[in-house]
């Protein structure tokens, strides 16, 4: 199961377990604050080679219809699908 | 069929985690979670993937997964694995993902056992050549001449004196059933070992290369061109050991020069001329020494 974002953050006493084991993937942030550049798919140019979505160290990049996509809400703005991208549908945009 | 990004799962296991940007040692844990699938239970000692993924209430692992004590991976999985098989569960495969450190210097022994005892358990140490986790200090995993907190560079002193402690052929020399050295530079080999491993019963070992933009002073969106240098300039190798027999992957026809590979690294910066070429000659032997002893595939 892929980690996902919840509405509920667990604050109060009584929500907060009392052992150390607690439900698998149960995301309550996201990482986009910590771009300083994001990468923008040119669609036009992708060839669904997969080479981007292979070597994300976040996971973020997906397979869809034959090309990819990308998750916004958890990329850190690396560049390394950029870099792995041959076929140059990767561009990296100062984020405003 | 050998496994690419088309024929591998398409679900994420690892995810959202606070990794810094660029993290080597995140896509190894990323993609091995994608060969073994959701049944894999996972063990992580302290070390930054077990600091990224689990604080609480942001937790990252998809999979069951759980934190260790550092010298204990081995002992972890262990003790799942045996304690899932007497619950008559048969469908799952113990993986641990600990560090350099938490590998080669405090839970060695812990391994050792475990290879002794043949448990039949995975354990993938991702290689970030320190602890990083806790700023940078020097492993038995540090490479010769890497400038780290505890081997800083000074006058007299230009970062760690000592040679890469070898875990593959030590791992090895235990009549292991299963070792394997990998780069995340070199995913699809990385990917057909795990699956390998996981279809083999016993304990098996797999050491693989993860650059650290942060601990190595790299940029973010470099990682994966030093995983792939790494091998190119034979500072690493791609190899297996299995039944009795060491064998090499990948022989660059050419080795390309380990002082590009050194100078573009900051833990590397205050290296003279004669440093590298320690460098170089120990390269040379590593090397004379695996082409005697592996089988080149
Ligand atoms: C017994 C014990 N000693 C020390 C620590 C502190 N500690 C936590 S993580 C870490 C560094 C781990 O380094 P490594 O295994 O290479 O993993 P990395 O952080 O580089 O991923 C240390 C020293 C600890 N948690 N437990
Ligand atoms: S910039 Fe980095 S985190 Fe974002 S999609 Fe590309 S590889 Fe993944
Ligand atoms: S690497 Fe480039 S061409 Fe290949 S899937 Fe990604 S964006 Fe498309
Ligand atoms: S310090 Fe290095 S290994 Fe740790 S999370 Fe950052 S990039 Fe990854
Ligand atoms: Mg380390």
């Amino acid at each position: 199961m892929k980690p996902y974002l919840r509405d509920k953050v667990p604050t109060t006493l009584s929500e907060i377990p009392d052992h150390t084991a607690y439900e698998a993937g149960y995301l309550v942030t996201k990482n986009a604050g910590w771009r300083n550049i994001r990468p923008v798919i040119n669609l036009e140019k992708c060839v669904g080679c997969l080479q981007c979505y292979l070597y994300c160290p976040d996971g973020v990049i997906s397979k869809e219809e034959n090309k990819v996509r990308l998750d916004y809400d958890f990329c850190k703005g690396c560049g390394i699908c950029k870099k792995m991208c041959h076929f140059d549908a990767i561009q990296m945009e100062v984020e405003k | 069929m050998s496994l690419t990004g088309k024929t591998l799962n398409e679900e994420e296991f690892f995810y959202g985690h606070k990794a810094c940007a660029g993290c080597g040692g995140s896509l190894a844990v990323r993609i091995a979670l994608k060969v073994l699938g959701e049944r894999a239970v996972a063990v992580l000692p302290a070390g930054c993937m077990s600091a990224v993924a689990f604080n609480f209430p942001q937790l990252c692992f998809g999979n069951n997964a759980m934190i260790s004590t550092f010298a204990g991976t081995a002992s972890m999985l262990t003790g799942v694995e045996a304690g899932l098989r007497a619950q008559g569960i048969n469908d799952f495969q113990a993986v641990g993902f600990a560090g350099d450190g938490g590998t080669a210097d405090i839970g060695i022994q812990a391994l050792s056992g475990a290879i002794d005892r043949n448990d039949n358990i995975l354990y993938i140490c991702y290689d970030n050549e320190a602890y990083m986790n806790t700023g940078i200090q020097k492993s038995s995993l540090t490479p010769f001449g890497a400038k780290t907190t505890t081997t800083p560079a000074g006058e007299n002193i230009r970062g760690n004196l000592r040679p890469k402690k070898n875990m593959f052929e030590i791992t090895a020399a235990h009549g292991i059933a299963y070792a394997a050295t990998a780069s995340i530079g070199f995913l699809n080999d990385f990917m057909n070992k795990v699956e390998k491993a996981s279809k083999i019963k016993g304990t098996k070992y797999i050491h693989v290369i993860a650059p650290c933009p942060t601990g190595w002073g790299t940029a973010t969106d470099e990682t994966i061109d030093f995983a792939k240098e790494i091998v190119d300039c034979g500072l690493w190798y791609l190899a297996e050991y299995e039944n009795d027999e060491f064998i090499l992957n990948y022989k660059p026809t050419e080795f390309t020069d380990v002082e590009t590979y050194l100078r573009k690294q900051s833990r590397f910066a205050q290296l003279t001329d004669e440093d590298i070429q320690v460098v170089r000659e120990s390269r040379d032997k590593k090397w004379e020494r695996i082409q005697k002893n592996y089988k080149v595939k």
